[in-house]
């Protein structure tokens, strides 16, 4: 058993795949909106924890079946982030970037003791247990597959729709050239609204399959958002590939780190693993060094 | 000497007056509380003002408290030798990411998310060694018996007031100094566009990684001052994003570029914690967050230049007129 490849390491690094998944689900809206509105969206995780309090009173309190629910909670986070970008981020489309940043640091206050207000801090789960699929001597969670399952899926359709579609098109059109776009009569307003909805939806979709692995409370985005903008500033801000890529890094070393010792120095041997690569490679993994 | 030269001495001297002529403890709590954050707030500053937006701050805060804090009950290292050590730890913390941010020139969002990271490290490693940190349920530093000069503890709110009174001057002087450097201007030269800074002969690393430093050391202190007088700590009280937004936000609202911004900034956001605190009750968990957090976007995108800043805008304007 003292084998390198014993099967507890394979299970480690099975569930650090599966985890990587929903994380590269998180850090693929993020890019999406740097990338066409080059704005950091600091309170992205809190949108997931609103749409995770959704999931969970649609559920529990109108009994809603999960699968009908999903939907809802898809539009609803949509909806919030339209909103936000309305509210907050198109008064300052010309303002320093820090202060976008930091407006979004300000909703990231908000949303957090809104729903301690209207929610309560009390933990709350949505009751629903998933069965243990054994496979070899080895126990996955049937959430965590579907969580990786959907991830995957809801990252290839906003692939075909950025590939196949106009406005697709139009989104990627204007992550290259900003002004110019604008002379090619394209309705930029318009644009930027459509993806801070779409970036909303995959937030939405990654509430409907982390309240399946999480307890909800209103601090539960800071349990997973430092680590998103970490994926994404490790594969180059607005690189979705480098985002794709450091997603899975970061949940493997998170796995095998909470293996060998508690959960937390996974944490922080992703965190350290971060800062080194600052060193080695700044823009990104995928960057070339000019 | 001028009356705008002498004002500054004439209100150093009434505030060192204050606590012998009014010493309500409530009152004087509040406004010990106001000196150690300001100070903080200031700390923050001094980079933020040049452009260098960090969340990484509450890391800072949290490795002055811990550190001193952890010598002191595990050593028994006094905190007048543990703080030195807390501050030189932030330092070389601070080094260890900002070198190569600046040298690599990672700036922008870039820097703001490196440091994010920082933040989060320090939290994690302080949840993460829960065996000697106490974890999320939070630390006390021993208890001498009554007031110790040599375990900086003392039961009587006058010497904290005088204490965080004499570090928050001292901040506001470090200010100034950087004010009247040749420093300063190369920072600004930075802030406005590196490249042309680097041609005109600035050491851009260096310049900036002068000013980070000086920054952490002084974050440092005043976690180590906040861990001292509160006599408790947390990680999310002292460390995390949480810590570094509650500073980036109060000296927004005060005022970034003017050097007593970060304090109006922290007696705004203090009182009206505590107002929203008295008058809600209990039921105050998470209102004052709320309305901080609405304050801080209103702010940012009507009065960018915080409340102390707008209106010595108002003041200069009115004067040309």
């Amino acid at each position: 058993m003292t084998d390198i490849f014993d099967i507890y390491l394979l299970e480690a690094m099975v569930n650090g795949i599966l985890l990587g998944g929903v994380l590269a689900l998180l850090a693929l809206g993020l890019n999406l909106i740097f990338g066409v509105i080059d704005v950091t969206w600091i309170c992205y995780a809190e949108l997931v924890m609103i749409g995770m309090y959704g999931m969970y009173y649609m559920v529990q309190a109108f009994g809603l079946p999960y699968y009908v629910a999903a939907p809802f909670t898809i539009l609803l986070v949509a909806g919030l982030g339209a909103l936000l970008h309305l509210l907050v981020i198109a008064p300052l489309l010309t303002a320093p970037p820090i202060n976008q940043l930091l407006a979004t640091g300000g909703v990231l206050f908000v949303l957090q003791s809104f729903a301690t207000v209207a929610f309560g801090i009390d933990f709350r789960n949505l009751g629903i247990r998933m069965p243990v699929l054994k496979f070899a001597e080895m126990h996955f969670s049937y959430s965590r597959l579907l969580a990786f399952a959907a991830a995957l899926i809801g990252m290839t359709l906003v692939y075909y729709f950025m590939k196949k579609t106009y406005v697709g098109t139009a989104i990627r059109a204007i992550s290259q050239d900003r002004q110019i776009m604008a002379l090619m009569g394209v309705d930029t307003r318009r644009i930027y609204l459509i993806t801070s909805a779409l970036g909303g939806a995959l937030a939405g979709l990654a509430a409907c399959l982390l309240v399946l692995q999480y307890d909800i409370h209103p601090f539960v985005g800071l349990s997973f958002g430092p680590i998103t903008f970490l994926i994404v500033v490790l594969g180059g801000l607005g690189n979705f590939v480098g985002g794709f890529v450091a997603a899975f890094v970061f949940a493997e070393i998170i796995s095998l780190g909470g293996l060998f010792s508690d959960l937390e120095w996974g944490y922080v041997l992703a965190f350290a693993f971060f800062i080194v690569m600052m060193f080695i490679r700044p823009a990104g993994l995928l960057a070339r060094r000019s | 000497m001028t009356a705008k030269q002498s004002l500054p001495w004439i209100a150093g001297a009434a505030l060192i007056a204050l606590p012998f002529v009014y010493r309500e403890p409530y009152h004087l709590h509040i406004l010990i509380l106001i000196l150690i954050w300001s100070f903080a707030y200031t700390s923050w500053s001094m980079m933020g003002r040049f452009g260098l937006v960090s969340l990484g701050h509450g890391g800072f805060m949290g490795v002055g408290a811990y550190v001193t804090a952890l010598l002191w009950n595990h050593l028994g290292v006094s905190p007048w030798i543990g703080i030195p050590i807390a501050m030189v730890a932030a330092a070389i913390l601070a080094m260890i990411v900002a070198y190569p941010c600046f040298r690599f020139r990672i700036t922008g969002h870039y820097f703001v998310l490196v440091t994010l990271a920082l933040s989060g490290i320090v939290l994690q490693v302080i949840t993460a060694t829960r065996d000697y940190t106490g974890g999320s349920l939070g630390y006390t530093p021993d208890r001498t018996k009554g007031s110790q000069i040599w375990a900086l503890q003392f039961d009587d709110k006058v010497t904290w007031y005088l204490i965080a009174l004499g570090v928050w001057a001292a901040g506001l002087a470090i200010w100034k100094w950087v004010d009247r450097s040749m420093d300063r201007y190369a920072l600004e030269a930075i802030s406005e566009d590196e490249d042309a800074a680097a041609a005109a002969g600035v050491n851009v690393t260096w310049e900036k990684l002068k000013i980070t430093v000086i920054s952490a050391l002084m974050t440092s202190l005043a976690g180590s001052l906040y861990s001292q007088y509160q006599m408790f700590i947390s990680p999310d009280t002292v460390s995390g994003i949480a810590v570094s937004l509650q500073m980036v936000f109060a000296v927004i609202v005060g005022g970034l570029y003017v050097s007593l911004g970060p304090t109006v900034g922290a007696i705004i956001t203090i009182l009206l914690a505590e107002t929203l605190r008295i008058g809600f009750g209990t039921k105050a968990v998470g209102w004052d967050n709320l309305v901080y957090g609405v304050l801080l976007v209103v702010f940012i995108i009507f009065l960018p230049k915080g409340i102390l800043g707008s209106i010595i805008d108002r003041v200069k304007m009115a004067r040309k007129a």
